[in-house]
């Protein structure tokens, strides 16, 4: 049985406005760290799925491992900026982080 | 004639020395360099006299018109342009001599004057500058150099009599002198300006073909250019700034507002004599009224002013009016036929700047000693300085015009030019040389005689009455002294030289001779002044003085007001100018240019305030905005398809 490919498009939209939700609500620096990778990866999916259903080539799943490799990278770098934030500031929180903007 | 250009230089020269480095030099240092550039000046300036006159007529029987510097400052394209130089003619000449021989007295005058003030050396600087400006205005070849130097010694004007600047009354003077000269200037400017487009030329070079083109607008222009010089020379009713202008110290006043700034007005009528003859007779005679009017009201006022500085002020507005008069009375180029008063009225300039400039130097040496202006503060001052005193009464008889001082042989042409006028301009300024006689005796006898206050308080300080002891007066020292005794022996001898030689309205010698019903009713009259005047004041004020002074209270008090001319400008300006035009302009100003800025400006920012709560910095918001957007833009694009 072949899963048809909306199922998949419905996951990935859902997760993509989970993301989108989380990123424009959460007020804590980790929270939405955690919205944007959920966006990333419903991408990921979307193309996973796009190339699996409609195209010869694999150039679709390079591009979910580039997707992949690309989130871990900035994941790392994104913990190491909110680590040092946390160091200097002692918080996390959104709001409290106005020091450029002023 | 080439030196005259040093005559220019060496002032300029030392005000810029003086008032560049005058704060480092010591005031011995600054009052001398000024006074030797000046003597050095002086000296020059009677050289080129004695060359020009000593080298006699050409061969037409005038003097000839010299122009050793003339260079193009400014042309204003087609012919038009502005010069710079040196004229040199007889009347320059004569105004050259005038000016450096003042200015020396002054100078040297100043040395013990000033003596110890703050601002010595900015004080030479200023007279530098003034006396720089004053020769740059006499030597002019065109009019509109003169125009440049007119406003510069208004300008020197101005700093020299707001000299004491912490003095809230020597500002307000000051200030007073330069709008109320400047605005008479405005209309010279006019005047200048429509010469200079219908005749297309400055110069003052005559060219009867051009001038008789412009004759129709020629009345104006000169009116105009009259204008000016009435407010230069302080003629009614632009007068009220100079008896303010003795807030100045005194030698200002002596050199300045007696006897060479003032006359600029006169030097300026008689500079464009030929054009006022020729083509605007009813201009001149307007000038003989105008001068008339001035020189009756001036000797009126003075004749019950009370600070001795304020009474040689209106004497000197009433004998410029004198000169006024003279050159207004002219008709013709012809000094045998109606043209006398051009030389008379250029004699008197002469005369009157050495014996006011004496008398102006004289009351600086009484205010010197008793350091007050008011007349209640001298009296019986003869004994105490008899050098002073001497030289007073010189200048006193030579204004009243009693033989043989210099003021008798020019007032009498004047008078003689008056006469050949009209009879009753004649009898009218006799008169008015008679009030000359009174008021200035009544100086004379208010100062050196009567009671002497110092006297008086010696005595009650000996019986006790007073604890201090009065000041005692003295005389000045002989850097001040000197000065009047010269510009004294100037005055005995001046009347003697034979002015008709050098100077006449048609550049021809003419001789003078007193006509001898005018000359003796003259002296007639300047007796009868000085009688008078000794009845009433030679011993203090007598009970026919306090009897005098009872019955028109009403008229000495208008006449010690002024005539509440001062108010009445004060009413046009505050009440009427200000009210009617200056205020609505401000309004206009304020509300709808300022305004309408103002509301570009409001704009901008209201839609800033709105604009900027955008820009928050805030990722979320923005990213808020975004996901709205794109949704937008993906709703509209499949609305589309």
């Amino acid at each position: 049985m072949i899963i048809p490919a909306e199922y998949y498009l419905v996951l990935s939209a859902v997760l993509f406005f989970i993301g989108v939700f989380g990123f424009f609500t959460r007020r804590n620096l980790v929270s939405l760290l955690i919205s944007t990778e959920l966006m990333l990866n419903a991408v990921d999916i979307n193309f996973a799925v796009f190339n699996a259903y409609c195209y010869d080539h694999l150039e679709g799943y390079i591009f979910t491992l580039f997707g992949i490799g690309i989130a871990a990278a900035e994941t790392a770098v994104a913990i190491a900026i909110i680590i040092n934030v946390y160091r200097n500031m002692k918080t996390i929180h959104i709001k409290n982080l106005r020091e450029l903007k002023d | 004639m080439e030196l005259a250009i040093y005559i220019l230089a060496l002032p300029l020269l030392s005000f810029l020395i003086l008032g560049l480095v005058g704060k480092n030099l010591s005031h011995k240092v600054a009052g001398i360099l000024g006074t030797l550039s000046l003597m050095v000046c002086t000296v020059i300036a009677y050289s080129v006299a004695v060359t020009y006159f000593g080298a006699g007529r050409s061969e037409d029987g005038l003097f000839p018109t010299l122009m050793p510097y003339n260079y193009t400052w400014l042309p204003l394209g087609g012919n038009l342009s502005i010069d710079m130089g040196v004229l040199i003619d007889p009347i320059s000449v004569m105004m050259l001599v005038v000016i450096t021989t003042v200015s020396l007295m002054v100078h040297i005058y100043s040395l013990g004057y000033m003596k110890g003030e703050k601002g010595f050396q900015r004080y030479y600087a200023f007279l530098s500058l003034f006396t720089f400006s004053m020769l740059g205005l006499v030597v002019a070849t065109n009019i509109f150099q003169m125009y440049v130097f007119w406003e510069l010694v208004g300008v020197s004007s101005y700093l020299l009599i707001g000299f004491y600047y912490t003095k809230p009354a020597a500002i307000a003077a000051s200030k007073k002198a330069f709008i109320v000269t400047r605005f008479a200037d405005l209309f010279f400017l006019i005047g200048i300006l429509i010469y200079g487009y219908y005749t297309q030329d400055f110069s003052f070079t005559i060219n009867e073909s051009i001038l008789l083109s412009a004759s129709a607008v020629l009345p104006l222009a000169l009116g105009l250019m009259f204008v000016g010089g009435a407010g230069k020379s302080a003629m009614f009713p632009l007068h009220i700034w100079l008896p303010d202008a003795m807030e100045g110290p005194t030698p200002v006043s002596a050199l300045i507002h007696a006897a060479t700034m003032v006359v600029a007005g006169v030097y300026l009528v008689a500079r464009m004599f030929p054009l006022f003859v020729g083509y605007a007779p009813e201009t001149l005679s307007m000038i003989a009224y105008v001068g008339a009017f001035t020189a009756l009201y001036a000797a009126v006022v003075a004749c019950v002013q009370t600070d001795i500085k304020r009474v040689l002020a209106f004497s000197t507005i009433s004998q410029i009016a004198f000169m006024m008069v003279a050159l207004g009375v002219c008709t013709s180029t012809d000094p045998h036929k109606g043209g006398l008063g051009y030389m008379a009225s250029m004699f008197h300039l002469f005369t009157h700047a050495m014996f006011k400039g004496l008398l102006f130097l004289g009351a600086g040496a009484i205010i010197h000693a008793v350091h007050s202006n008011e007349k209640e503060h001298m009296g019986g001052l003869r004994k105490y300085m008899p050098i002073t005193h001497i030289t007073f009464l010189v200048a006193c008889l030579a204004i009243a015009g009693i033989p043989p001082f210099s003021g008798f042989f020019s007032k009498d042409e004047i008078l003689t030019a008056c006469y050949d006028y009209s009879v009753i301009m004649g009898m009218f300024m006799s008169i008015v040389a008679a009030l000359t006689a009174f008021y200035m005796f009544r100086l004379y006898y208010l100062i050196f005689w009567g009671k002497s206050l110092y006297e008086e308080q010696l005595n009650s300080y000996n019986s006790g009455i007073i604890k201090e002891k009065p000041h005692k007066p003295h005389e000045a020292p002989i850097c001040m002294t000197a000065p009047l005794v010269i510009l004294a022996t100037i005055t005995c001898f001046a009347g003697f030289i034979p002015f008709g030689e050098f100077i006449s309205s048609n550049g021809h010698a003419y001789e003078i001779h007193l006509r001898t019903e005018v000359a003796i009713s003259s002296i007639l009259f300047a007796i009868a002044g000085i009688v008078i005047a000794t009845i009433m004041y030679k011993s203090g004020e007598s009970k026919l003085t306090k009897a005098i002074n009872q019955s028109c209270k009403g008229f000495i008090k208008a006449a010690y007001r002024r005539f509440y001319m001062d108010e009445l400008w004060m009413f046009i300006t505050k009440k009427i100018i200000f009210n009617c035009i200056s205020r609505p302009i401000a309004w206009f100003d304020k509300k709808v240019i300022d305004g309408s800025m103002d509301m570009l400006a409001t704009i901008t920012q209201r839609l800033a305030d709105f604009v900027r709560p955008m820009q928050s910095g805030n990722i979320q918001s923005y990213s808020v905005w975004f996901l709205s957007g794109t949704l937008a833009l993906v709703l509209i694009l499949l609305y589309l398809m």
